[in-house]
């Protein structure tokens, strides 16, 4: 092969559809999507995606990094499966669109105040914390995600609901203090973070 | 010895005092009845749901699903793993795919349980409950134990996402599963076979960050519902159970409508069917109260 060749392919090679191969959980599968829509139409919340998955996909190819990184866009995803149970070509699009919310969560380059990635964050906190989730503190932690002032306005639009929830025994006061958890927190926490160290050695550079 | 055995993955909603716990109760109750024992995976932890993702990425994600297979091969061995929640039973079948079809990441996953002195073995079959109901009994073995039938009740079947995609229920369309309709019949009551909602997605873990755009989603639920002449809505999914009932008022308030029907549980349907009150049906669980169910349970 030329230099010049070598140097064009250089040039033109669309480095972000490597990388998303590279970094995004079932990312490998980008290339496979021929542009049909399905997926698009079958997504429950579709009207509120700025760049419907398809669209991603071909953004994706066409090396619009920032563009679908930083994009609201995959944060409205439900999680019902809709899109892979019709995709004709069986792309695992849900997986694909939480493998790009993550990889551009730890990129930094989420839009701020997103409330599915604050929320998120705040799930998987809470969970870390005893192993299981402590609904209360979850559902206290929400209403508190904007601050002390829209908190105390958010827990009282609420209080009506707490107080049904805790009548009917599906909430406990009690959660506050302590509350569910493993036993073996301090394994279940090391176990964590062990994977997130080789998964983290995996992660390919990109420039 | 009961006649059927599994090991039990309940989940973080399905304990005391948490969102779920009549599911929690009346599976029990459903499960004394069908005579099956579960057996609890001892010091289970959170799948992370179906929002986990975003802060834990995948290998992280999976291997909290690997410990519970871990820890039940361990401890419940030999045993199929029963998850009555759908978010629990997809994160941990996922997981268990996925690590069968990536040897990396199994390999990986094995180094990260081995902080916690376990190890995975993968070879565990995972099923949700509403699999063991229609494919391990099945309906006919269902329907000849009810000493309650149902009589007089118009139910809506909602299965809802997870329970049904992307895994679902063997031999089920994903566009329009029958086996809660049918199960609902086999119970003595009527089931709204033409309920167009009986899949539509409910917003999920997004009612809670994105309540305005779900509760669009779930006033359609519950409208089709009422469409359908519909006495109450039955489902096998904490998740959906909890947005479709909780936010009925907040939905009223919003759009003007006067929306109160009960949302049930499948094994609440079962529990009353053979003959137990409304009490071990958990029916003192609901916001919104299931009567005519409550009627059934005491008569």
């Amino acid at each position: 092969m030329s230099e010049l060749n070598k140097a064009m392919i250089e040039q033109y090679r669309n480095s972000f559809l490597s990388e998303v191969e590279a970094n995004v959980e079932e990312g490998e599968w980008v290339k496979m999507c021929m542009q049909c829509g399905v997926c698009s139409g079958s997504c429950p919340l579709g009207k509120h995606w700025a760049h419907p998955p398809q669209e991603i996909f071909m953004m994706i190819r066409a090396g619009k990094r920032d563009e679908v990184l930083t994009s609201d866009s995959m944060w409205m995803c439900t999680s019902c499966y809709n899109c892979i149970v019709r995709c004709p070509r069986e792309l695992p699009i849900t997986h694909i669109m939480h493998g790009l919310a993550t990889y551009a969560r730890k990129l930094g380059l989420v839009p701020q105040n997103q409330p599915t990635a604050k929320f998120a964050e705040i799930f998987w906190n809470n969970m870390m914390k005893k192993g299981r989730v402590n609904e209360l503190k979850l559902g206290l932690s929400l209403y508190f995600k904007d601050g002390f002032g829209p908190g105390i306005k958010e827990a009282l639009r609420n209080k009506d609901l707490g107080m049904k929830m805790m009548k009917a025994k599906r909430m406990a006061a009690s959660e506050f203090f302590g509350g569910h958890g493993v036993k073996d927190v301090s394994g279940l926490q090391k176990m964590i973070k062990k994977a997130q160290e080789l998964e983290d050695a995996r992660m390919k550079k990109f420039d | 010895m009961a006649k059927r055995e599994y090991s039990y993955y309940p989940g973080c909603s399905s304990q005391k005092g948490a969102s779920s716990s009549n599911l929690m109760k009346s599976v029990d109750t459903m499960c004394e009845e069908l005579d099956i024992q579960l057996n609890e995976i001892p010091d289970w932890n959170c799948c992370s749901a179906s929002i986990g993702y975003a802060s834990g990425s995948e290998l992280p994600r999976l291997t909290l699903s690997a410990r519970n297979i871990a820890l039940s091969e361990e401890h419940n061995k030999n045993q199929e793993i029963v998850a009555t929640c759908a978010a629990c039973w997809l994160a941990t079948k996922e997981a268990a795919e996925r690590l069968k079809e990536d040897e990396t990441m199994f390999k990986e996953a094995n180094t990260a349980l081995a902080e916690a002195g376990l190890k995975l073995q993968n070879t565990t079959p995972i099923k949700h409950m509403a699999e063991v109901i229609i494919e391990d009994i099945g309906l006919e073995e269902i329907k000849a134990g009810v000493k309650k039938p149902l009589e007089g009740i118009k139910i809506a079947g909602y299965v809802g996402c997870q329970t049904n995609r992307p895994f679902g229920i063997a031999g089920e369309s994903f566009e329009n599963p029958m086996y809660l309709d049918n199960l609902v019949e086999s119970l003595g009551a009527d089931a709204c076979t033409s309920y167009e909602k009986k899949v539509q997605c409910c917003g999920g873990a997004l009612a809670f960050s994105e309540p305005e755009k779900s509760q669009e989603m779930i006033k359609g639920i519950i409208e089709a519902a009422y469409d359908n002449e519909a006495d109450m809505i039955a489902t096998p999914c904490p998740l959906c159970q909890a947005n479709v009932e909780i936010y009925q008022d907040q939905i009223n308030e919003k759009y003007d409508t006067k929306f109160n029907i009960p949302v049930v549980y499948y094994s609440q349907l079962i529990s009353v069917a053979y003959g137990r009150s409304a009490s071990d049906a958990a029916l003192d669980g609901q916001l919104i109260k299931a009567k005519k169910l409550e009627d059934i349970a005491g008569k």
